[in-house]
């Protein structure tokens, strides 16, 4: 379980980190989302013990960062963003090394090790130099050597950035497998790897969490709105007073021959198709076109991180 | 200590993996070899003096060149966020790293006693002298060594860490030699003796005459001691920035 509380990290004027709090619980895979900048290797940094915030504390099975950092990172796998090696060693003097600097007993060694391999797919790299993997295999490497001791936690810096659409479902398919009993925390900057991904996502623009649900939650989210389009020829105004309470009008420009082209908020996600058409009716006027559209999870994503832009 | 120990051992292996370790052990044995061997058809004296009277010069620019990589690769290449990233005492890497270095260092200084017993061969020569100077030799590039450590740990840029060492290991050097000294004249004079104090060949002509001195010991352990103690604070001093 990670936990995560008031984190506030700042390097100079830039806020990287603002006040963010959020949970990881076994079995749960986070996707951390949010564009570039936004604060996501800043916040794992931290969960790692590599920095320290200026306010806030994250934990780790209850292991605070700031009284137990050596015990947090014993808890931990972390593969970090661009996925640096030590290049000169081969993949399984680097696996056999990190297996004893995180107190592997060396009987166990060469047997984690060789299951690391097989896990990750690495059987054909295994004598080879980490400097002549390609990026995949380097990527599978940097996996192996995060969960090589077997940790309850799991905190994976954009792991798909850079492969090919093939290793980026292997990944994917991997980290599924290990959050069916892990927590993981994952970052990515694509929503669609997010929603395929993860249990859950948050979404961090500007170092501050601006949503969090379920991918679901998150599309029915939809900043709470429906929009519906249509064209009317008619008393536009009679219209748009007599429109219940939950319709908006948000746009309104002439259509050509005598129509207006609207554009409705519907702050009720059902659909109200048919309560539009009989109130044009109603009201005398002429419908050439309707149609409803829910915002998708990439209107959530544009207008809950727009104020980054600015 | 298996951590440290763990780090030790891959360090030494990136040392003598790749070219570097054996660039330095050749080099410096050769110049080493050819000031040996030039005095001695010079002037047909099979003798040490010149051999360790060169070593403190030697060790200024040669040890800068094993101790840079040891931070700043990491630093550049990003493997400090692995590294830093498994639960690790900072002491702990910061001494591997270290160790691994002198052994490179102690490895070379080894190499050399040939030359001694070629002196022992040919003459009568005084071992206790010998024996002494090498001690100092030891000590001498531990301090040195200690430095280069610190700096790299600033830097992610190993020239920069190298000039940056040798610059003050130069400064260190000269500090208590005549040639600084001869400058400390009317009040001033008072400074001499610290000049010659915090001179880092001061103390190894003193411990090279065979004299093992506990105020030289003390002084090259703190100099090597206090920099490494600094290389930790630095590190976690990045983890706040
Ligand atoms: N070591 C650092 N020094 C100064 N600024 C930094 C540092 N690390 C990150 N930042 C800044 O903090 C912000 C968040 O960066 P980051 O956490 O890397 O974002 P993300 O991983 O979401 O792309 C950015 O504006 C970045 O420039
Ligand atoms: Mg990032």
């Amino acid at each position: 379980m990670i936990e995560v509380e008031n984190l506030t990290k700042r390097f100079g004027s830039t806020l990287a980190v603002d006040t963010v709090s959020f949970t990881v619980k076994p079995g749960e895979v986070v996707g951390f989302l949010g564009p570039n900048g936004a604060g996501k290797t800043t916040t794992m940094r931290i969960i790692t013990g590599l920095i320290y915030p200026q306010s806030g504390t994250a934990r780790v099975n209850g292991k605070d960062i700031w009284d137990e950092p050596v015990d947090v990172r014993k808890l931990l796998g972390y593969l970090p963003e661009a996925t640096p090696l030590y290049d000169e060693m081969n993949v399984m003097d680097f696996l056999g090394f990190v297996a004893t600097v995180r107190g592997i007993p060396p009987r166990e060694i060469a047997a984690r090790v060789e299951r690391m391999i097989e896990v990750c797919s690495l059987q054909t790299m295994a004598f080879k130099d980490i400097s002549e993997l390609s990026r995949g295999f380097r990527q599978r490497v940097g996996l192996a050597q995060a969960l090589i001791h077997d940790p309850p936690a799991l905190v994976l810096d954009e792991p798909t950035s850079g492969l090919d659409p093939t290793q980026i479902l292997e990944i994917r398919r991997l980290v599924r497998e290990l959050g069916k009993e892990k927590a993981i925390l994952f970052s990515t900057h694509i929503l669609d790897e997010a929603n395929k991904t993860c249990d859950r996502i948050l979404i961090i623009n500007n170092g501050r969490l601006v949503g969090e649900g379920s991918p679901h939650d998150l599309a029915a989210m939809a900043s709470g709105e429906t929009i519906y389009s249509l064209e009317f020829k008619g008393d536009t105004e009679l219209l748009t007073e007599k429109l219940p309470d939950h319709f908006k009008v948000t746009h309104s420009r002439p259509g050509g021959e005598g129509y207006t082209g609207l554009e409705l908020a519907c702050s009720d996600p059902a659909d109200h198709s048919e309560e539009l058409f009989d109130l044009t009716v109603s009201v005398g006027g002429k419908l050439r076109q309707l149609s409803r559209k829910e915002a998708t999870l990439e209107d959530v994503f544009l207008e809950l991180t727009k104020g980054g832009e600015a | 200590m298996r951590h440290v120990l763990a780090i030790y051992r891959k360090e030494l292996r990136l040392y003598f993996d790749s070219p570097i370790a054996y660039i330095f052990i050749v080099v410096f044995l050769a110049i080493t070899s050819w000031l040996f061997f030039r005095t001695f058809f010079l002037i047909r004296v099979a003798s040490m003096r010149s051999f360790f009277a060169i070593i403190p010069w030697l060790c200024m620019f040669f040890i800068p060149a094993v101790s840079m990589r040891l931070w700043a690769e990491e630093r550049k290449t990003g493997s400090n966020e692995l590294l830093m990233s498994w639960p690790l005492q900072e002491w702990e890497v910061v001494l591997g790293k270290y160790l691994a270095a002198l052994t490179v260092y102690v490895v070379t200084i080894i190499l050399t006693t040939p030359l001694a017993i070629v002196v022992g061969a040919l003459g009568s020569p005084e071992w206790g002298v010998i024996v002494g100077s090498y001690l100092g030799c030891i000590f001498l590039g531990a301090a040195i060594l200690a430095i280069g450590t610190f700096i790299s740990s600033l830097t992610s840029n190993q020239i920069v860490a190298f000039i940056v060492s040798v610059i003050i290991v130069a400064g260190l050097t000269i500090v208590g030699q005549p040639l600084v000294t001869m400058f400390l004249q009317g009040p001033l004079t008072v400074l001499v003796p610290y000049a010659e104090w915090l001179g880092l060949a001061n103390h190894f002509s003193s411990i090279s005459r065979g004299v093992i001195d506990s105020r030289d010991i003390i002084y090259y352990i703190l100099l090597a001691a206090l920099p490494l103690y600094l290389t930790v604070k630095s590190i976690q001093a990045s983890k706040v920035g």
